[in-house]
């Protein structure tokens, strides 16, 4: 077999441009590709990361029914009592959990005194909060970020504090009514400004969740829905079947589940963005290959051609087909390896050249949001795979036909 | 025992509804250590009698033994492998392979086709580089060497496997007359000092002046030629 690599390194010496520019092309597919990858993968990231560490958290845990109706934000389907001890014994055990907090939705009358608005609020205990939603303070354009909310203070989204002209320190008035119908109302200080995101949530105000409990009267323990951050965002599809099956267990008097678990990709519409992105990358590859496939093979289809009177010669002095098959189809695979290799490493290095000169850009209202690429070995060993395994197939052709030409006719070729 | 035995050998090419006869029901053997050729004028099936008993054109029928083994119905794969175990070819264009010295090009057969053990094999290449004078050329390309030099390496890829026959179609006619001559002195040394079978298919006089025997192919039948008192055959 080393006397095969010889022979077919040497050959492709011989067409040293035919062969540079090809494996060049090739090269240009593998660096499009990674590059791709890389910088997809770090917007994907990005946005991802704007997503869930601003508001959404990676799991929620609702009790069953609650998404349903979740536009009315129904107080009627929180999670009480043992419930929530099961959730806090589940997620207490589980590794894999960073931080969770424990939320209380509800919906309420804002009103600065001479105008009056809906608000929808998210009650937190603070230090749970931050945890969970590390980047929640960096949405504060106004007041201060420490400790985020005291009780009697509230976090008002920027519309409301646009529309109803408030400020920072103002006094105002929340109305809300609790599950039974009755109502109640709170005074509170504007803490700060909560700048507006997309998705789910993106738009709440936020309380302390002990001035929740008193403005809902609610006594015990209550939550609407349990936020959970992990450890490593890539083990979301592990932890999401664990969490199902940990708190599945836990039925109501129908015999059906209490909790229903839902990731980020379910609850928010940006995972479509997300999953276009993957398309894209997917549509990327299948163009690599195809240029791959197209070069290797006119190469390898040329080489076949100008060597015809050769390749009858090696097989009248005793060359079997095989041999001349593998010749030809390590041709391929040489050039293969050749071009992916100067792509992989042109890649790598323009990533690390792309994170040493710290490109920023803006998404949405994000400002400065710093690019930093990465790939990971298993899409470089993927990428290399594919090109390497497509260079090989593209040569079968050829290498296959030189294998079964007749040597009489091969060698008459002039 | 004869190297080569033909008994009523026939070629026939089918080219539509057109039957081409190239070779009509000849006969005949070569002895070991023979200098023989088929001379005739072109389309006289030379050619076609050389590429037979090279196992590279099956006969239409009749028999045809090489080195004692019926070759007449091999599958493609056992043709090559008869071909790399005792058959040499020397080619009118040397066809020495261009991305290989000529070391290498002599090693190629012992390498690729026979897999000599490293050590047997050099030893093997240069004495056989020796033997045709070429072992101050050994490291250059074919494309650094004469015509006549390079089908010196020819003749030396041809004999290195111990080949007991070479069959060589028109070996000279690429080369200048002093050349040829050269050519056919050392072709003529081989066989003395290996006692290989040579086989020519020729025009050149030169050649037939040198072989023992000829056999004259005219349309596809074979005379074989009586060598005179001269040294002519008539």
């Amino acid at each position: 077999m080393r006397n095969i690599f010889k022979l077919a390194a040497r050959n492709l010496f011989r067409y040293k441009r035919r062969t540079f520019l090809t494996s060049m092309l090739i090269t240009l597919g593998v660096v499009s590709v990674l590059l791709f990858i890389s910088v997809s993968g770090s917007f994907k990231a990005l946005m991802v990361g704007q997503i869930t560490d601003s508001v959404l958290g990676h799991v929620q845990i609702h009790k069953k029914g609650y998404m349903a109706s979740v536009d009315s934000l129904p107080l009627n389907r929180n999670l009480t009592g043992k419930q929530i001890d099961k959730v806090i014994q589940v997620l207490s055990e589980d590794d894999a959990v960073e931080a969770y907090s424990m939320r209380i939705k509800l919906g309420a009358m804002f009103s600065n005194f001479t105008e009056t608005t809906n608000i929808r609020l998210n009650a937190v205990t603070p230090a749970d909060e931050i945890k969970t939603a590390p980047l929640l303070t960096e949405r504060l354009i106004e007041g201060k970020k420490e400790g985020l909310i005291t009780p009697g203070e509230v976090l008002i989204p920027e519309i409301i504090a646009k529309g109803l002209k408030v400020k920072v320190g103002d006094g105002i008035v929340l109305v809300a009514n609790n599950k039974d119908g009755s109502v109640n109302g709170q005074n509170f200080t504007v803490r700060g400004i909560l700048e507006g995101v997309s998705g789910p949530g993106g738009k709440d105000g936020m309380v302390h969740i002990d001035d929740a409990k008193t403005l809902l009267r609610i006594g015990a323990a209550e939550v609407s829905e349990v936020v959970i951050r992990l450890k490593d965002i890539d083990q979301l599809p592990v932890v999401f079947d664990r969490l199902q099956e940990n708190l599945g267990s836990m039925k109501n008097q129908q015999g059906q589940p209490v909790f229903e678990v839902h990731t980020w990709v379910q609850i928010s519409p940006f995972s479509n963005i997300i999953k276009m992105i993957d398309l894209m990358t997917l549509f990327i590859n299948i163009m690599l290959v195809a240029i791959v496939l197209v070069s290797i093979m006119n190469v390898m289809i040329m080489a076949v051609y100008e060597r015809i009177n050769e390749i009858g010669t090696i097989s009248a002095i005793g060359t079997l087909p095989n041999k001349i098959l593998s010749l030809f189809v390590v041709e391929g695979f040489l050039m293969g390896v050749l071009g992916t290799a100067i792509g992989t490493f042109i890649s790598l290095v323009s990533i690390a050249v792309m994170n040493a000169t710290q490109i920023s850009f803006d998404f949405g209202r994000q400002k400065g949001l710093l690019l930093s690429p990465t790939i990971g070995a298993k899409d470089v060993i993927l990428v290399v795979v594919i090109v390497v395994a497509i260079a090989v197939l593209a040569s079968l052709q050829p290498a296959w036909k030189a294998a079964k030409m007749d040597p009489i006719t091969a060698l008459k070729h002039v | 025992m004869s190297v080569v035995v033909a008994e009523q050998l026939v070629k026939t090419y089918v080219a539509g509804d057109i039957k081409v006869e190239a070779i009509r029901a000849v006969d005949f053997s070569i002895e070991p250590a023979s200098f023989v050729s088929f001379i005739g004028p072109s389309g006289s099936g030379k050619t076609t009698l050389l590429n037979m008993i090279g196992c590279l054109d099956p006969p239409t029928a009749g028999s045809l033994q090489v080195a004692g083994q019926d070759i007449t119905s091999l599958s493609r794969q056992d043709a090559a492998r008869f071909r790399g175990e005792h058959i040499g070819f020397v080619f009118q264009d040397f066809n020495l392979i261009p991305v290989l010295t000529v070391f290498e090009n002599v090693e190629y057969p012992l390498q690729m086709v026979q897999s000599w053990p490293t050590e047997t094999r050099k030893k093997r290449v240069m004495e056989m580089l020796d033997a045709v004078g070429m072992t101050d050329q050994a490291y250059k390309y074919p494309s650094q060497i004469s015509g006549g030099q390079k089908q010196r390496v020819a003749v030396a890829r041809a004999l290195v496997t111990n080949a007991k026959l070479v069959l060589a179609d028109e070996p000279t006619a690429n080369l200048d007359k002093e050349t040829a001559n050269r050519i056919i002195e050392l072709m003529k040394q081989m066989r003395d000092e290996f006692q290989t079978t040579f086989v020519f298919s020729t025009h050149d006089p030169r050649i037939v002046e040198n072989v023992e025997i000829t056999f004259a192919l005219d349309d596809g039948t074979l005379h074989k030629l009586e060598k005179s008192a001269g040294g002519d055959h008539a």
